[in-house]
């Protein structure tokens, strides 16, 4: 829970909307993120979390990291907490 | 050839936000240097600068901007958005296509290394933002003001130390000269009044840790300023067609190089592009009336510049004006020369010639007229702007008034 909230805030501050605005089916896409947007959102994220992703700005899609919803994003960030935790 | 004209100027520097207030600061021979505010300013032996103060980069930009946004690109932005207002074009299909930016700077997103470089460091931080590339890299000023105004013609930065502005001015009148483009944007910006920027400058040893006074016997070394200039060169029949304010025309220029040290300056290299300037310009020598010197306050560029002036200008030398404005706002380093050509302008149009402040004991090996301490009125129809940069490259310009 703690996780999807501050995923869905990191990514309504770079879309320039409110956390409310953010659902869980969400593309980046819809919410208007674009590249550069994604690569600030991973790296908000991995400063939040203190995790490491797995992400190639070059090829997003073919990246161990499934970006493709707000959903699989939350997924797998939680997948890389449970696995880098120290 | 086209005759080129400047219908656009803009700035922020220690002596101010605008150009209204620098010019005023100007007159006044108001000196913006002061203690620095910034950080770890304790481990400094140097703790003076032209610092720019009372601005807030968060009242300007957004928090999306500022991300992208190095101070010396923030500096360039508003620069530019004084200028650009100034001239009233709008960049649109034709004019759009042509018209591009070229700016100098010396050093670019000095402060974006030093805060990420303290971060992975000191820190020991093993992540840094994203955009820390897009924010440092020198053309990051040029490319956002290309943006932000649609120049789509010919745009890049150049960076040669301390003429990297002049270098920059010159290449832009050369393409509106040419007929290349219409209009240019063009100037300079530079910001390393930080840390890690101070401290480089410091390991030299050339800086002042009082203050800077060109030309004064006692001068004992350059202080660093930060700030940005921005002009609007633009083709005389253009601008005249639509009607446009022309506060200058940009009549000649010269480049050369020293081909010598790395740091020392040449009388014959300083010579050699003040000629060109007068050549170029096809001005006798008696017609000009004042010099923007390059001016530092060190010991070798003030009797070296002297020297190349009195070389050039022969009995001339006596009737003209020479004033060093870096002992007011600083030396700017990369974009110095291009808030010094305000002190052009204000001489070819309001007839007010800027001072050297700070002016205390004659040097026999700076003889000239420096305008010492207090702004003087007086009748100026060309101006030069002097710029000689660490390297050996030096660039002139020359201004008429219109």
């Amino acid at each position: 829970m703690e996780i999807r909230e501050k995923v869905i805030e990191i990514v309504a501050e770079q879309a320039v909307l409110e956390p409310s605005d953010v659902t869980m089916d969400s593309t980046l896409e819809e919410l208007g993120i674009d590249s550069l947007g994604l690569v600030e959102s991973i790296f908000a994220i991995e400063e939040a979390f203190d995790i490491s992703v797995p992400f190639n700005a070059n090829n997003p899609t073919e990246s161990e990291f499934d970006i493709s919803t707000v959903r699989t994003i939350v997924a797998g960030i939680e997948k890389l907490v449970r696995d880098q935790k120290p | 050839m086209k005759r080129v004209v400047i219908t656009g100027a803009g700035t922020i520097n220690a002596l101010g936000g605008d150009v209204p207030a620098t010019l005023e600061a100007m007159r006044e021979g108001r000196c913006g240097i002061g203690e620095l505010d910034i950080r770890d300013v304790d481990r400094l032996a140097v703790r003076i600068g032209g610092q720019v103060r009372e601005f807030e980069a968060e009242n300007v930009f957004n928090r999306q901007q500022l991300t992208l946004y190095d101070r010396f690109t923030q500096f360039t932005l508003v620069a530019a958005a004084e200028a650009i207002a100034q001239c009233g074009l709008e960049f649109t299909g034709e004019l759009a296509a042509t018209a591009g930016v070229i700016l100098g700077t010396a050093g670019g997103g000095v402060s974006t290394w030093d805060d990420n470089y303290r971060s992975v460091y000191e820190d020991g931080k093993n992540r840094v933002h994203p955009f820390v590339v897009p924010k440092l890299m020198n053309n990051a000023a040029a490319s956002h003001v290309s943006m932000q105004y649609n120049l789509k013609g010919p745009s890049y930065t150049v960076s040669t130390a301390c003429a990297s502005s002049n270098h920059a001015m010159a290449q832009a009148f050369q393409m509106v000269r040419s007929g290349m483009s219409k209009a240019m944007v063009t100037g300079g910006s530079e910001s390393m009044l930080c840390f890690g920027g101070v401290k480089a400058w410091e390991g030299l040893r050339v800086m002042s840790r009082d203050a800077c006074r060109p030309f004064s016997a006692n001068r004992n070394g350059m202080v660093q300023g930060e700030g940005a200039g921005v002009f609007v060169f633009e083709e005389y029949e253009h601008a005249r067609a639509r009607g446009a304010e022309i506060l200058a025309e940009v009549i000649g220029y010269a480049m050369s190089s020293d081909a010598a040290d790395i740091v020392m300056p040449s009388k014959q290299g300083a010579a050699r592009a003040i000629a060109g300037a007068l050549e170029d310009a096809q001005v006798s020598r008696s017609e000009v009336g004042y010099i923007n010197a390059h001016g530092t306050g060190t010991a070798a560029n003030d009797k070296t510049e002297c020297a190349a002036v009195a070389d050039v200008f022969g009995p001339y030398a006596d009737t003209l004006m020479i004033s060093s404005t870096k002992s007011m706002h600083g030396h700017l380093i990369g974009g110095t020369g291009a808030v010094e050509l305000l002190a052009c302008i204000m001489a070819l149009r309001d007839g007010v010639i800027a001072p050297t402040i700070g002016y205390q004991e004659p040097d026999p090996e700076c003889a000239l007229d420096v305008v010492p301490n207090e702004a003087r009125d007086a009748d100026v129809k060309v101006a030069l702007s002097n710029a000689f940069a660490f390297g050996g490259f030096n660039a002139v310009l020359a201004l008429r008034r219109i």
